[in-house]
């Protein structure tokens, strides 16, 4: 048993109310609001002699609307359970024994007492601890009138899910100064390719300098989109949450003759072959990102 | 009367005026049982019948049925899928013990998500 075992155990047999009186006495006007609302229509309720309904005996006791918590045991054992992780309730079970009906007049008092708190079980809703209590309800006189054996989960709330699943989104490229107007051309469904002002020279991926003059110029020209596939590698494992698996990963040679490395789609790997000619399609991942993928060429068929 | 007697069903539409009703009608003011936004808050759905309201309604299913003159002696009740509002619940019971002037009534409430509340009624003739 390990020590924290020990603090919840400390509290069995502890009352955790102590005898608290009813804030009023039984009474017919509370006893029609509630037949009224359960729709019960049994004339001892409200006739002559009138009774309580026995399954009213909890209400008359409950501490009412904006009540003050009043500190004592049971604030404390709901604090040692949330050091435990177990945050959530949920009540399971009650169980009401009736010594006496009680009448106008019978002023109730209720105390509770810690019966057993179960060490942690696995539960539908998550690992819990389940904690017995004894409500004794007394008359005026001290004499017993119903005892209620009270049953309540203490669980560790399961991660909840958001309400709507949001998808993980795809990794973000590193967009910077150099490569921005090639990101920004994509979500236009514009495939460009940078070109030196100086030499003339295409290269991808985009950098500031001209890798065959050095020159800093530069401008863009627009690609066909169309290519052939120079290489490529099917992704396996590990798995990102972002992306549909087995992942086709491709180096794509432009007809414009620069190389991209990109994704292929409407294809699987077992018809994929070096030289194939491939076209662009766009992938709109999310509001944030486009990115170029690329198909094989449709056959014209005849 | 004989063990294996049928009590007549009763349908309970539960409706949001019901929920919130009874709920205040029995003293429980926790906002799940009355402020549908809270509710959702704390991971509910919905707003959902108390406890309280559980064990009135299966008071009255029983004492209908077994007349004025009965007195209720227990109510041992188990609680289960939550009574939210446009749901209905339909409480059947059977004769599962009879024991002089005492009779056990064992009781299911269903909704249409399963079991709300199971359990048994003694009552005393």
């Amino acid at each position: 048993m390990s020590a924290y075992d020990d603090r919840l155990a400390a509290f069995v047999g502890r009352p955790l109310v102590a005898l608290r009186p009813a804030a009023d006495p039984v009474n017919v006007p509370m006893i029609r609001h509630w037949v009224e609302a359960m729709g019960d229509t049994n004339p001892r309720y409200l006739g002559a002699s009138p009774v309580a309904p026995a399954s009213m005996m909890q209400a008359w006791t409950m501490r009412g609307f904006g009540a003050p918590v009043v500190a004592g045991g049971f604030d404390e054992l709901v604090a040692l359970l949330a050091e435990g992780g177990y945050t959530s309730v949920v009540a399971t079970d009650s169980d009401f024994e009736f010594v006496r009906e009680v009448v106008p007049g019978d002023h109730v008092s209720v105390e509770e007492v810690v019966e057993a708190i179960s060490p942690e079980k696995a539960t539908g809703l998550g690992a819990g601890r389940f904690v017995t209590t004894l409500k004794t309800y007394c008359d005026a006189a001290g004499s017993v009138v119903a005892t209620q054996r009270w049953r309540t989960l203490r669980f560790q709330p399961v991660a909840s899910s958001p309400v709507e699943p949001v998808e993980t989104p795809r990794p973000r490229p590193a967009v910077n100064l150099d490569n921005a107007f090639w990101f920004e051309a994509a979500r236009e469904h514009r495939l460009v390719v940078q070109r030196c002002l100086a030499c003339k020279t295409l290269r991808h991926p985009p950098g500031p300098a001209c890798p065959e003059c050095q020159s800093f110029d530069w401008d863009t020209v627009e690609a066909s989109g169309r290519g052939t596939l120079y290489s490529f590698v099917v992704a396996h494992h590990p798995r990102h949450p972002a992306f549909d698996y087995p992942l086709l990963i491709a180096v794509v040679e432009l007809d414009e003759g620069t190389r991209l490395i990109t994704n292929l789609t409407g294809v699987t790997a077992d018809a994929l072959s070096i030289g194939m000619p491939l076209e662009v399609e766009w992938l709109d991942a999310d509001p944030e990102l486009t990115l170029p993928v690329f198909r094989p060429v449709a056959t014209l068929e005849h | 009367m004989n063990i294996g007697d049928v009590l007549p069903p009763l349908e309970i539409p539960l409706t949001r005026s019901l929920i919130v009703a009874t709920a205040i009608a029995s003293r429980d003011y926790q906002d799940v049982h009355h402020d549908p936004a809270l509710a959702q808050e704390r991971g509910s759905p919905d707003i959902f019948m108390n406890i309280l309201t559980t064990n009135g309604l299966v008071d009255r299913f029983v004492t209908s049925w077994a007349g004025p003159t009965a007195v209720v002696k227990r109510i041992r009740i188990r609680l289960g899928a939550p009574n939210h509002p446009g749901d209905t619940m339909t409480l059947t019971g059977s004769v599962s013990a009879i024991d002089d002037r005492r009779v056990t009534v064992d009781v299911v409430g269903t909704n249409q998500v399963g079991v709300h509340v199971s359990g048994l009624v003694e009552v005393e003739l």
